[in-house]
């Protein structure tokens, strides 16, 4: 039931039909309809609780649907990097380990090959950190944390690349160099999918924008999709959208108020 | 003083050497297991079941039904109990661990008490004996080990991979379930085969103490694979013969000696780390 297999190459990557989720007794997915297109650059903007992991699992398979059927191309490559927080970062490995140890197929002995040695190198350099192979994973700074993930997800050659909060708790500089990076790969011809809470950093950049909230609610480009109405169902709190460059940027309230005080 | 003669007097005996030859492989065994039972954070399954298997071991005694097999199923079955209980969400697994191994614990000493004439060999069960070591006890600690040993290799990177990051894993084509379930089996084993020999309280010690103090020699993952089965397996010989010399209970003398190797590599790791991480501040 969950994942049949679509044969033409034409149809979506991914198709999520009425997909439905429940923690215990309580939704957490309701009725999710999505495609997911090759060469895409998709954002799901949502508030934080809304389900965005949920829906990014349920597509990649380890959590269950409760109802409706998620379709995925025959032998689709799928490159996950979770959110960095859930990463236990005292964990004793080397970013070399942690990059070669999603290809379980070893001779008998599981040493790490020349080979491979020279394809964690390419990864990492085509990601700008190809110091830091032979470092413990702890002795990273946030940005380098971002990219070693996202060069595991990559050393399997994917078909399409799912992010996790890929800006959460990184500074604007590492954003700017996450959101050039993850442009340079989807030019390069890669599908990318990602959660974000990041609305004017990040999911305002994007070609298109899921407004996501237990079910989706809008989908489309950011022009579309960033405004004050579609937000407030969105994230239940009243919100401004100014334009600034022909960009959306988006005011919430609160922000708005405290401006208006310190005038 | 030990005279350079003395230290070689135990080793007259066959019961010693084949003590010996059996904690020193158990040592090197728990040690390699342990690894995964602290990156896990399985520690309290560890010592929750070597517990639970004592019950086990207590009742086949008292009813003469063969020791593995006795033990073997009471292990399994309070194994699905855990699984059971803790799949209560209020509960918790590790409340779930609490009490049903305490439970199976306290069966084992009721019955000890009530069955005195089987008293001799649950005691042995606690705190293990090496003058119960049997031929067959050799080779059942050899054969897991052996069989541990190539769990570990042939499916390093499964292993590694589903420990550091079980989500992605999983995702990845890697029977996740598969891999916990093999590697519960064998702390399992592990715990059957060596508790006559080394005792319950030993068993849950090794499976944590060498562990831990290889994880605070190494950032490596297969460096700690390598380190910690031979703290295990030197600490358990040493302490071997110390108890011999001493005139100590060997489980208590190992205990105490891992303890000291943790202690000093605490001592050393703190000052090293401390300086290391200074050293990346840039970042």
């Amino acid at each position: 039931m969950r994942q049949s297999i679509l044969s033409d190459n034409e149809s979506p990557l991914i198709a999520c039909e009425h997909v439905s989720c429940t923690y215990g007794n309580s939704p957490v997915l309701h009725d999710v309809y999505l495609n997911i297109n090759r060469r895409e650059f998709v954002g799901i903007v949502g508030p934080s609780g809304s389900g965005k992991t949920t829906l990014l699992k349920a597509i990649i398979g380890s959590q269950p649907v409760a109802h409706g059927s998620i379709t995925v191309q025959p032998e689709l490559t799928i490159g996950y990097v979770p959110q960095i927080e859930t990463v236990d970062w005292y964990f004793p490995v080397t970013v070399e380990e942690v990059i070669v140890m999603t290809r379980t197929k070893t001779k008998w002995w599981p040493r790490i090959t020349i080979q491979e040695r020279t394809a964690v190198r390419e990864v990492l350099e085509k990601l700008g950190i190809a110091d830091v192979a032979q470092r413990h994973i702890r002795e990273l700074s946030g940005g380098q944390q971002q990219r070693v993930f996202l060069a595991r997800a990559m050393f399997c050659q994917p078909d399409i690349l799912v992010l996790d909060e890929p800006t959460a708790g990184v500074d604007v500089r590492t954003r700017h160099e996450i959101l050039h990076l993850l442009a340079d790969l989807h030019a390069e011809g890669l599908t990318i999918l990602l959660t974000t809470h990041d609305l004017n950093g990040l999911a305002a950049h994007l070609p298109r924008l899921v407004c996501f909230n237990k079910t989706i609610l809008a989908d489309g480009s950011p022009r579309e999709v960033l405004t004050s109405k579609v937000l407030e169902a969105t994230y239940g709190a009243p919100m401004e959208v100014l334009e600034h460059g022909g960009m959306p940027i988006v005011i919430d309230h609160g922000r708005v108020a405290m401006r208006g005080e310190g005038k | 003083m030990i005279l350079a003669l003395d230290i070689f007097e135990p080793y007259g005996f066959q019961f010693f050497r084949n003590g010996l030859v059996v904690a020193t492989i158990a040592g090197a065994l728990c040690g390699l297991l342990g690894v995964f039972v602290i990156l896990r954070g399985m520690s309290y399954i560890g010592h929750g079941l070597s517990h639970a298997v004592f019950g086990g071991a207590a009742a086949s005694a008292v009813m003469k039904v063969n020791y593995f097999l006795g033990a073997g199923i009471w292990g399994i079955v309070s194994g699905l109990l855990i699984a059971r209980v803790a799949r209560r969400r209020v509960i918790g697994a590790d409340a779930a661990i609490g009490v049903v191994t305490t439970a199976s614990f306290a069966l084992g000493l009721a019955l000890m008490n009530r069955y005195g004439q089987a008293s001799k060999s649950i005691e042995a069960v606690l705190f293990g004996s090496v003058l119960g070591v049997k031929v067959v006890d050799i080779y059942a600690v050899a054969s897991v080990a052996l069989l541990g040993l190539a769990v570990v290799v042939l499916g390093y990177r499964k292993l590694l991979f589903s420990t550091f990051d079980r989500d992605v894993a999983q995702v990845s084509n890697v029977r996740v379930s598969l891999v916990e379930a093999v590697l519960l089996a064998m702390i399992s084993l592990t715990i059957l085969v060596t508790m006559r020999v080394i005792g319950t309280l030993l068993i849950s010690a090794l499976l944590v103490i060498p562990a831990a103090s290889a994880r605070m020699t190494t950032n490596s993952f297969s460096r700690m694979l390598w380190i910690s089965p031979i703290i295990g397996a030197v600490t358990c010989f040493v302490g071997m013969n110390l108890s011999y010399h001493l005139d100590t209970s060997a489980s208590a003398t190992i205990i105490l000696l891992d303890a000291f190797v943790f202690v000093v590599v605490y001592a050393i790791a703190g000052t090293r780390n401390r300086a290391k991480m200074s050293s990346l501040g840039h970042l």
